[in-house]
């Protein structure tokens, strides 16, 4: 039997080809970038994921983005420290611990949380939390454990720290979200086995309910730290801006860059092809590092979820 | 074993109590920044309002032309994402039983996850470089309809699978056709969470600062055409906010407290008309 040319194979077409959009849009990102930064890969190689310069002056150019590479794997991580087990606490509490009209609350606020747009995150850390940041932690911390070398220097505020908590504060709502589900989605009947042989409510969280979820809450954090990566405006808001080899990483207290600031920053200003090219490359690199998060939280996120979809249907 | 004092059932107890507690820490602490956030947007916005700081273009201090670009920038992204969103999130939904479909779904997820200021050099070097030579809006809705497209499709998807198999066998079996039954049948059964998914993927995209900063520009002047530079909130708030001139600086929280209103009210109305029918 052939295919006809009927009204439910056309619209069944029209709407795979359409469906193929995303696809379309990802391949157009690679490929812009890939074709825009070969100027610089050309000329400078591997040196540029390696160097530590970055000298647009025409005759003396040097671009290499390993302190932007190392800044935003740092506001990450502090990101994650930070931002993971707080977002764990929310999500237990909100799936086996508050009553109904306090969960329902508590969920709702977090949303709302995740609905402020990135720039006013920046506005508020540039303006408020960095002065909480400055006085309330950095400073203690710099007074009584300025010898370990990570929190030695001159707090200023705008800082890969502040960075860090602002990104904290982002990834919170994402987390804590994908963990409720992970965490909603473990089987009842898990729960009451434990319960049976007398565990405490924590014990029953601890020892079973985390365990049975813990692939997906690791896919959740993932999740979380491809946001962390990716996010520009907070982060160029308050990170201090520094560019070359003061931006490398010595301690918390200075300030630094990641890879999507270096691009917010100077791409519109960037006189040469050459520095044009360059922060396409970092655009590149920010990419690739995206990419591979994102595809390994997908893989743990999913294979998690549809383990509950065959278990609730 | 069970003699030991770590295995007492009183320090069971308080464990158990002391993590109650420290969890209970967590949910507040989440909610401590958005708090701070917006009483501070509130505080320090509301005294810059007026009338004519809402009307009045960027050479007076107003922010009349970055209302102006928002709703501009909004208007393009929905007229070319929507219909695009919608029809992938169609397909993913009631032709979706196949690999192909399997694999848009996943590439779907991704790029919801591409960072943003890429997906702002992609346009740039699309529309600004290449097809018009300018900065202008065109270029900054091709980046937000880069974003939009993704999360319009999921929810979509979410919302036309919530749609019982027996509505969709109902229309069937009085002989209407697959596509008119989808058209007619199972899209406007499931409309009221397909537009709460497509408001709240809206609100999203209307803050998004990195991709309309290399594409739009920005400027002090009201709508010029679609192939000229073009302010918006977001990036109204994020240039100002490195001035350092008070004043400029009040005027960021000004359009701080404009724009968070716009995303807010979207998010909580959007919420409150449909609670229940979209699960996030």
């Amino acid at each position: 039997m052939t295919k006809k040319l009927t009204g439910d194979n056309i619209f069944k077409v029209l709407a795979a080809v359409i469906a193929a959009s995303a696809a379309v849009i990802l391949l157009l990102n690679a490929y812009i970038l890939i074709t825009g930064s070969t100027t610089v890969l050309s000329v400078f190689k591997l040196d540029f994921v390696t160097g530590m310069n970055w000298n647009p002056v025409v005759g003396r150019e040097s671009f290499g983005v390993l302190p932007y590479i190392l800044g935003t794997l740092i506001t990450s991580s502090i990101a994650l420290l930070i931002g993971v087990p707080l977002s764990l606490g929310i999500a237990i509490f909100l799936v086996e611990m508050a009553p109904k009209a306090v969960k329902v609350a508590i969920s709702y606020l977090v949303e709302l949380l995740a609905a402020v747009p990135s720039v006013i995150f920046g506005l508020w850390g540039l303006f408020v939390l960095r002065f909480w940041v400055l006085e309330y932690i950095e400073k203690p911390l710099n007074t009584y454990l300025g010898w370990i070398p990570i929190f030695s220097g001159t707090p200023f505020g705008l800082d890969f720290l502040t960075a860090g908590i602002i990104l904290a504060i982002m990834i919170i709502p994402t987390v804590a979200s994908v963990s409720k589900e992970v965490i909603s989605a473990v089987p009842d009947s898990i729960r009451e086995g434990a319960y049976g042989i007398g565990a405490t409510k924590w014990e029953v969280i601890r020892h079973w309910v985390l365990s049975y979820g813990r692939s997906g809450i690791f896919g959740a954090v993932i999740l979380g730290l491809g946001r962390a990566v990716g996010e520009t405006m907070a982060v160029t808001m308050v990170i201090g801006n520094a560019t070359g080899p003061t931006a490398m990483p010595r301690t918390l207290f200075q300030p630094g860059q990641t890879l999507p600031s270096l691009i917010a920053n100077g791409f519109l200003e960037a006189p040469t092809p050459l520095e044009k090219s360059a922060y396409v490359g970092a655009g590149l690199v920010l990419l690739a590092i995206s990419l591979i998060i994102n595809i390994v939280a997908h893989v743990m996120v999913t294979r998690v979820l549809k383990v509950k979809g065959g278990a609730v249907e | 074993m069970l003699r030991n004092k770590w295995h007492s059932y009183k320090f069971r107890r308080f464990k158990n109590r002391f993590f109650y507690v420290l969890c209970l820490i967590c949910a507040v602490i989440a909610v401590v920044p958005l708090a701070s956030i917006l009483f501070e947007v509130v505080v320090r916005g509301a005294p810059v309002i007026n009338l004519e700081f809402l009307t009045s273009n960027g050479l007076k201090g107003g922010i009349g032309p970055a209302i102006q670009g928002t709703v501009i920038l909004i208007a393009l992204t929905s007229a070319i994402g929507i219909p695009l969103g919608v029809l992938s999130g169609v397909y993913l939904s009631e032709f979706g039983n196949n690999k192909y479909a399997t694999w848009m779904r996943s590439i779907n997820d991704i790029l919801t996850e591409v960072p943003s200021i890429v997906i702002g050099i992609t346009a740039y070097t699309l529309i600004v470089i290449g097809l018009i030579g300018t900065f202008s809006p065109v270029a900054g809705a091709v980046a937000l309809t880069f974003m939009l497209v993704p999360i319009v499709a999921r929810t979509t998807e979410e919302s036309l699978k919530l749609v019982p198999n027996s509505v969709r066998e109902a229309s069937l079996a009085l002989g209407a056709h697959r596509w008119r039954t989808i058209l007619s049948v199972v899209v406007p059964t499931a409309k009221s969470g397909l537009i709460t998914g497509v408001l709240l993927a809206v609100a999203r995209i209307a803050g998004e600062t990195a991709p309309i900063l290399l594409t739009i520009l920005g400027n002090s002047y009201f709508f010029q055409g679609l192939d000229a530079p073009m302010d918006a909130l977001p990036l109204r708030i994020f240039l100002n906010s490195r001035m350092p001139q008070p004043e400029l600086q009040a005027q960021a929280w000004g359009a701080a407290l404009v724009l968070i209103l716009m995303v807010l009210a979207l998010n909580i109305g959007v919420r409150l008309a449909s609670r229940g029918k979209l699960r996030r």
